[in-house]
C-alpha cells in the first residue's frame, strides 16, 4: 500500500501499531469488568458504582465464538474497498481474559469454509477502504492455524 | 365458552383487532395504519369517538410523522381531543405501545385505548438513516464491519449448528412449515408453498442462511383496541384477556452478541445470569400471568430467520436447549401438533413491518383464541403467547387467554 496517509476508520477503538495492534477497551478500577468499545460513561455492572474506567489494551488473540459471511454488498455507510464487492467473512471472537465476545471482519482470503467455532484468531490491522490519498484502517481477525 | 372475569380490575381486554395486508405497496404508512385502526374499531363494535387514548408505535423511516405516530394516526382519523403517546422500541415498539395503553387503563385513567403501528419500508437490507454518525453503533456496524441484520441472525444460526448439531435441512424445514401455515392467511404477503429443495437452492446470503430463510422488509399496518374489564363487560361476550405484557430488558452481563452491538457485556467480574435475555422475555409474561409454557395452545415468535425460530422454541420453554430440531421434525410445532408455532405463517410469510409486527402477532393470537383463524385454526386454543426482541435490549411478549 503506497497511500500517503493511514487513518483509523474510527477514533480510539484500536492502537495504530501495525505489528502488534490491540483493541482499546475500558476496565473498571472498582469491579474489574471490561467494555468494548471504550465508550462507557460509568461502570455498566449494576452492582458497581465505579466511575474510574481505565483505558486498556485487550487480548490480541481469542477464539471464534461464531462466524458468517457477507455474500451481498452491504448498504451504505459501508464502502466497498475495491471495484466490486467481494464476499468477506465476519467472526465473533471470545476474549477469555476479558469475558467479552468482539465482532470483526476476517482478513481477505479466508472464507467460512476455513473457519470453525473454537479456532484461534489474532488481531491485525487492514484496509477498510481508500478515499483519495487516505487509507481508512480497521481491525480484522486472522486465523493462527491453532484451535482451542 | 363463558368468559372468566375473575381477574377483575387487573384485567384488560382485547376488544378488537385489525390489519392492513402486508406487501410492498409503496404507499404512505399512515394509510395502512388508518385502515388497520378502522378494522379494529369495527371488530370491537365501537366508534372512533369512544377511544380515549391513542398509542402509536413509531417508524423511523418515514420522517417526522413516523416519530409521532400516535398523533399522526389520531389526526388522520380526525382529532377528538383523545390523549396520545408514541413509542419506539425497534421491533418491540408494538408491545411497548400496547403496554402504555394497558397501564393507562389499569391506572383507571381511561377505559378504551387504540394501539396502532404501520410502516412503509425501502427495498433490500434495512440500513441506517443517512448522514455520518460515528457515535451511533447502528451506523458504525455497517461502516466498520459491513454487518447487516442477517449477519447477526447467521451468527446465531452457526452457533446453533455448532452447539446442537442443527443442520441446513432443519432450518429449511422451518420455512417449509411456516409457508404452509400462511397459505390461507389473507393478510400474509407471501402465500406460496415452498419445498425443502427450493429453500436449499435459494442463494446464500449470510452463511448458513439463505434468501428464503431470511425475513423480508414489508409494508403493513396493525391495530388493537384495548378496554377495561368494566367497559368490555358491557360491549362483548367473546373477550380475549391480556394476561401479561413483558417488556423486560437484559440482565448484566448479557453474553450473547446482539444486533447491532460490536461486543457483548463482559463476564470478567460477574457471571452471566442463569436465564438469558431471550429466555427472560417470556419468563416475565409467564410469571405475571401465572401460567407456564405447558399451558400454551400456540405461540407467535419472531422468525427473523428460520434458525431463530428454533432458538425461540427453547427460549419460550417449549423444550430444553438442543431439543428444538426434534420438536420441529416430530411435527409438534405444526398446526395439528402439540403446540403450533407461527400458525399465521410468521415473518416467513409476512416479512417485517417493524412497528406493526408485534401488534400483528397479537391480532393473530386473538383470532386463534376466538376460533376465527380460517384455514389455519389451532383447534380449541385457549392460551397464546407472542415473543419478540427489539434492538438495544427491548423484550416483547404478550400473553393472551380466553
Amino acid at each position: 500500500m503506497t497511500t500517503a496517509t493511514r487513518v483509523p476508520a474510527v477514533e480510539g477503538w484500536f492502537t495504530m501499531d501495525f505489528d502488534r495492534p490491540a483493541l482499546i477497551g475500558q476496565r473498571c478500577g472498582t469491579c474489574g469488568t471490561y467494555t468494548f468499545p471504550a465508550t462507557a460513561f460509568a461502570c455498566p455492572n449494576p452492582d458497581c458504582d465505579g466511575s474510574e474506567l481505565d483505558r486498556v489494551e485487550l487480548s490480541r488473540t481469542g477464539t471464534v465464538w461464531s462466524y458468517t459471511d457477507a455474500r451481498y454488498q452491504p448498504p451504505p455507510p459501508y464502502v466497498v474497498p475495491g471495484d466490486e464487492h467481494e464476499p468477506f467473512a465476519i467472526a465473533a471472537v471470545e476474549l477469555a481474559g476479558e469475558g467479552l465476545v468482539v465482532m470483526g471482519q476476517v482478513v481477505p482470503g479466508v472464507s467460512v469454509d476455513d473457519l470453525a467455532v473454537g479456532d484461534e484468531v489474532e488481531l491485525v490491522l487492514d484496509t477498510l477502504f481508500v478515499e483519495g490519498d487516505t487509507e481508512h484502517v480497521v481491525w480484522k481477525w486472522r486465523p493462527t492455524g491453532r484451535s482451542a | 365458552m363463558a368468559t372468566d372475569w375473575t381477574l377483575g380490575m387487573t384485567t384488560t381486554v382485547v376488544l378488537g383487532v385489525g390489519m392492513h395486508p402486508w406487501g410492498k405497496w409503496g404507499r404512505n404508512f399512515v394509510e395502512y395504519g388508518v385502515h388497520a385502526a378502522r378494522e379494529a374499531l369495527r371488530d370491537a363494535g365501537i366508534g372512533w369517538r369512544d377511544v380515549q387514548f391513542v398509542s402509536g408505535a413509531d417508524t423511523v423511516r418515514n420522517g417526522y410523522p413516523g416519530y409521532v405516530a400516535g398523533a399522526t394516526f389520531a389526526r388522520a382519523l380526525g382529532w377528538t381531543g383523545a390523549r396520545v403517546a408514541s413509542s419506539y422500541a425497534a421491533c418491540a415498539s408494538g408491545a411497548t405501545a400496547m403496554e402504555a395503553a394497558r397501564t393507562r387503563i389499569l391506572a383507571g385513567l381511561c377505559d378504551v385505548a387504540l394501539v396502532v403501528g404501520a410502516d412503509t419500508t425501502p427495498k433490500g437490507f434495512l440500513a441506517p438513516s443517512s448522514g455520518d454518525r460515528p457515535d451511533d453503533p447502528d451506523w458504525l456496524r455497517f461502516r466498520l464491519l459491513g454487518a447487516t441484520n442477517p449477519t447477526y441472525f447467521a451468527l446465531a444460526a452457526r452457533r446453533r449448528m455448532d452447539l446442537h448439531g442443527a443442520t441446513e435441512v432443519d432450518f429449511a424445514r422451518v420455512k417449509v412449515k411456516n409457508a404452509r401455515h400462511g397459505l390461507a392467511n389473507p393478510n400474509a404477503r407471501y402465500a406460496k408453498a415452498v419445498t425443502e429443495d427450493e429453500v436449499l437452492a435459494s442463494p446464500m446470503v449470510a452463511d448458513p442462511l439463505r434468501l428464503l430463510e431470511i425475513c423480508a422488509t414489508s409494508d403493513g399496518g396493525a391495530a388493537v383496541v384495548l378496554a377495561s374489564a368494566d367497559f368490555a363487560r358491557r360491549h362483548t361476550t367473546r373477550a380475549v384477556r391480556v394476561a401479561a405484557i413483558s417488556t423486560v430488558t437484559p440482565t448484566y452481563p448479557n453474553t450473547i452478541i446482539e444486533l447491532p452491538d460490536f461486543a457483548t457485556d463482559s463476564s470478567a467480574a460477574s457471571p452471566p445470569p442463569e436465564r438469558s435475555f431471550k429466555q427472560s422475555i417470556t419468563d416475565g409474561a409467564y410469571a405475571e400471568a401465572g401460567v407456564g409454557p405447558e399451558d400454551l395452545s400456540l405461540a407467535e415468535v419472531y422468525d427473523l430467520s428460520s434458525a431463530l425460530e428454533l432458538d425461540w422454541y427453547e427460549d419460550i420453554g417449549l423444550c430444553k436447549p438442543g431439543e428444538a430440531e426434534r420438536l420441529l421434525n416430530d411435527g409438534d410445532t405444526t398446526i395439528g401438533g402439540r403446540v403450533p408455532v407461527n400458525p399465521s405463517g410468521g415473518l416467513a410469510c409476512f416479512g417485517e413491518a417493524v412497528p406493526a409486527q408485534a401488534i400483528a402477532q397479537v391480532c393473530e393470537v386473538t383470532w386463534q383464541l376466538r376460533g376465527q383463524a380460517t384455514g389455519r385454526q389451532v383447534e380449541g386454543a385457549t392460551v397464546g403467547v407472542t415473543a419478540n426482541q427489539g434492538l438495544f435490549g427491548h423484550g416483547s411478549s404478550v400473553l393472551l387467554v380466553r
